[in-house]
């Protein structure tokens, strides 16, 4: 497996100008030759197919949902992050750039992270001249806030629905292309395969979710932006569709897959209720600006509280503990998420946790209401509060909310060089899809800022770039009679003909479930080898039981959201174990990956960086076969490596 | 608590549906309404029968995708509410409950609950956008935008989609949502070079799809998830007799 990150030389600051500089262009008029297959609608997929478009290539764009504007990505509330430094408060590219490295533990590749820094201020340019109503000072600038992770307020915001109007933009634009005829869109369509010919990626299998029909999709190179895989904890906070069969299939088929054991868990969630529950649902980080975080100073009191003997607002300031201004004295509730995560944890493990099942901690806008009046925090965070509310039937602004870590979002993802490129060669992934620039923990504000950076101001670039190398004459030369299509299109009809015909006794609803619960106890926020080794044993017979007892009704041939949940959960039974063996190799705490035989004395992850300062990078080698680990060397030219500290 | 379920229930967009009663035990009040219907589908699943079908994807309220009419009202009872982000406390133990999908003719039934919105799409195709280049704009800061704009854009601009304005309008009116995404753009100061023809090109998509007028009924607005305001349709009657008259003058394109 070739691992070139094909990082350009010459110093951090003009490495992308200088390698976009020699990148092949291709001339406007050839431009139309090409046809060029995105699969996923949201910020960075979005992005890419209406900006391809607007130059001039031919797309095809897919997403499973009824529209693209259902994409995942509308559901950030918080904000997007950009170096502009409009609140003169000493931000830069290089301190954003340094702020995400550090942050994301110095396990993303500085090049990558430079890049996404640099071009973050064209993002926010981009966004409000296409429309997004990010807010305004009086004076009709734009406003900002400070983010987890920052002691800069660079944060952009529209209200709590951030990404809904970031992903509302780059719907605008991908809608006026799709009316020019420059793209065709294909909603409710799912990417079950992807298509190599001569070792490059040339096009997609797909099933019309509403139809059941299995077609072939030719292009000149294939995007994936196809999100993360969150969802393989059942419970998280992404949306029920979220998978990751299309990254999944595109391991299979060779492409590496880089850090899966990095997931974030984000650290404001509303605690789980019962075991009818089906997601979670986040709390944004903004509201730690004001919100303090604590938990009873005593297990006893913590007791009182679960009985329901004593009520929250009746515990006096010397018997709660703040327990981030304590630890991170210079961040406070600001801390990082991983870091307000696994203390929020380690507080629960004392026997201090609220909640009637012990699994939260109050985040109290009490103070926040006295010294700004109701008013002001209602400006700020008003739909947040009726959110909570509405969820958990408490109003916030009289007693504190609960809150509980939860699985948000996932680092790691296929593998890709500075171009976004796979190891599939004609294969791209952008956004949450790849794994490059969060390293293992993913600041706050950042999803946006690189979903976009990759959509609107990477892949434009660079698969102009890969098209322009294929040469003009190379320009639609595969069709989808090529034998590799018929190939592909018969494994993914075997395998749902194997699917539909197993007529077991157990739902794939159900098969999911256990899957995350392994998942969540084993791999969760906080692993051992030990347990790893059991998950691993358990997923791969869970995996065995679900290929004999899985029970999919209805018909292949329609509308079928048993069959749809079926596919997806047996890739997340592969995918899953995967995820463990990563954990299992890595054997050292950072960022999100927390191992419990690596901690400080006072249980602060304890990194390696002698041994460890590497991408891990899976190859598929068969089924019943171990994968294979390669390794890409992180080198760190600019950041100094060090301890990360928060206090 | 226990519920008793009436669904509507059809195999596809070419034969006809019917009501199906389904009884249901167990359901927590802290569930949502979606986590309910999961609760009766797995339920169905184990007796062999197909789950009802239903539209659902971030169940946080923000995506649109969720969409039924529950006991007569375009995601239930509940005021600004999405029926994802709809709990069970709200309901009755021993209550029956009628689910049924957007009725309106150009959303036509797919399958059980799940309709086809993509008209919503179309009427954004032919005009919803501001048209720009990517990657090319200027400095953020270089056109101030007064907060009052900026604030009254965004109302505009959180509607999410959802079709609940065509359900609850007895003309299957798409008004309140054209008019959101028109006020949206047209109130921006990026969005006033093609205002006119955005504004002209959106309506006649609009009447084309076959959604009904507007008479001003105001159920729209009543049952909007996001609480989308009926002014937003006098700015968008607003800005189209301005488009109409000087379309009349002079061709605007």
């Amino acid at each position: 497996m070739n691992l070139d990150a094909k990082i350009p030389e010459g110093p951090i600051a003009e490495k992308w100008s200088s390698h976009k500089f020699k990148m092949k262009l291709v001339n406007p008029a050839n431009r139309r030759k090409y046809h060029v297959i995105v699969v996923g609608s949201g910020l960075a997929g979005g992005a890419a197919a209406a900006s391809l478009a607007e130059q001039g290539y031919n797309v095809s764009c897919f997403c499973y949902q009824d529209s693209p504007r259902r994409a995942h990505s509308i559901a950030a509330q918080g904000g997007i992050n950009a170096a502009k430094n409009y609140q003169n408060d000493g931000d830069s590219v290089y301190r954003l750039f340094y702020d995400t490295v550090k942050g994301g533990d110095y396990r993303a590749r500085e090049a990558n992270v430079y890049r996404l820094a640099e071009v973050s201020a064209d993002i926010i340019d981009q966004c409000v001249a296409s429309g997004v109503p990010f807010a305004r000072e009086y004076g009709g600038q734009l406003a900002n806030r400070s983010f987890g992770g920052a002691q800069v307020s660079r944060t952009f915001y529209a209200r709590g629905q951030t990404g809904q109007q970031l992903l509302l933009g780059a719907y605008a634009s991908l809608s006026r292309q799709i009316g020019l005829g420059k793209v065709k869109m294909y909603n409710r369509h799912e990417m079950l395969d992807v298509v190599k010919v001569d070792g490059h990626a040339k096009g997609i299998i797909v099933r019309n979710m509403v139809t059941g029909e299995i077609s072939r999709h030719a292009g000149d190179c294939v995007v994936l932006a196809t999100g993360g895989y969150g969802n393989v904890f059942f419970l998280s906070t992404n949306a029920q569709g979220c998978n990751v069969t299309a990254a999944y299939r595109a391991h299979k088929r060779g492409a590496g897959f880089a850090n899966p054991c990095y997931t974030q868990i984000h650290p404001t969630c509303i605690p789980v209720h019962g075991d009818q529950q089906s997601k979670l649902t986040l709390m944004s980080e903004s509201l730690r600006n004001d919100g303090r975080v604590w938990a009873p100073k005593s297990p006893e009191t913590a007791k009182k509280i679960r009985a329901g003997e004593l009520a929250a607002n009746d515990v006096p300031e010397d018997e709660r503990d703040y327990y981030l201004e304590r630890k991170y004295p210079s961040f406070g509730n600001l801390a990082p998420r991983d870091i307000s995560s696994r203390a929020a944890k380690e507080a629960c493990d004392e026997g201090r946790g609220i909640a009637s099942t012990g699994l939260g901690v109050y985040l109290d806008f009490r103070d926040a209401i006295k010294r700004d009046g109701q008013k002001a925090i209602e400006e700020r965070y008003g739909n947040l509060f009726e959110m909570y509310q509405c969820i958990t039937g408490d109003n916030p602004y009289e007693v504190p909310m609960m809150i509980f870590p939860a699985v948000h979002y996932t680092m790691g993802g296929l593998w890709v060089d500075y171009n976004l490129q796979s190891t599939i060669p004609g294969m791209f992934v952008g956004g949450e899809a790849n794994f490059s620039d969060h390293g293992a923990n993913r600041l706050g504000a950042s999803a946006l800022m690189q979903g976009l950076a990759d959509g609107y101001f990477v892949l434009p670039y660079t698969v102009g770039n890969y098209l322009g190398e294929q040469g003009v004459a190379a320009a639609g030369q595969v069709s989808t009679d090529h034998p590799a299509f018929a190939e592909v299109e018969a494994d993914v009809k075997a395998r749902i003909d194997k699917l539909m015909s197993i007529n077991g006794n157990e739902s794939p609803r159900s098969f999911h479930k256990r899957l995350g619960h392994i998942i969540w106890e084993k791999c969760g926020m906080a692993r051992s080898k030990e347990g790893l080794e059991e998950a691993i044993r358990e997923i791969q017979a869970l995996r065995k039981e679900f290929w004999e007892n899985v029970r999919v009704v209805g018909d292949a041939d329609g509308i079928n959201p048993e069959l749809e949940k079926a596919g997806r959960v047996a890739d997340f039974m592969e995918f899953g174990e995967l995820l463990c063996r990563d954990a299992l190799m890595r054997e050292e705490s950072c960022g999100g990956h927390f191992r419990v035989e690596h901690q400080t004395d006072d249980g602060e992850a304890m990194r390696n960086d002698e041994d460890f300062a590497f991408v891990g990078v899976w190859e598929y080698l068969g089924d019943d076969q171990e994968p294979k680990l390669h390794r890409e060397p992180l080198i760190y030219e600019n950041v100094k490596l060090a301890t990360r500290s928060y206090k | 608590m226990n519920l008793t379920l009436k669904v509507w229930r059809q195999k596809n967009g070419e034969t006809k549906g019917k009501f199906e009663e389904y009884p249901l035990s167990d359901v927590s009040e802290d569930s949502s309404f979606l986590e309910m219907l999961d609760i009766l589908n797995e339920q169905l699943v184990e007796q062999g029968q197909e789950p009802v079908a239903f539209d659902h994807d971030c169940r946080e309220g923000i995506c649109g995708m969720c969409s039924m009419t529950i006991n007569g009202i375009p995601h239930g009872p509940q005021r600004a509410t999405t029926a994802c982000q709809l709990h069970m406390r709200h309901f009755r133990d021993g209550q029956t409950i009628t689910i049924e999908p957007w009725r309106a003719k150009p959303f036509p039934v797919m399958k059980d609950l799940v309709v086809d919105r993509s008209p919503f799409d179309r009427i954004i195709q032919s005009g919803g956008f501001i048209t720009g280049r990517t990657g090319s704009a200027v400095d953020a800061n270089d056109m101030p935008i007064p907060k009052s704009t900026a604030d009254y854009a965004m109302d505009a601009a959180a509607c999410i989609g959802c079709g609940a304005c065509v359900a609850a309008c007895p003309n299957a009116s798409a008004m309140l949502f054209t008019a959101a995404k028109a006020s949206h753009m047209n109130s921006l100061p990026q969005g006033k070079a093609e205002k006119d023809r955005r504004t002209l090109a959106m309506v006649s998509t609009m009447d084309d799809e076959g959604f009904g007028g507007c008479t001003n009924i105001g159920e729209c607005e009543a049952v909007c998830p996001k609480q989308i305001s009926l002014d937003m349709i006098a700015h968008l009657n607003r800005d189209y007799a301005q488009a109409q008259v000087k379309n009349f003058f002079q061709t605007v394109s």
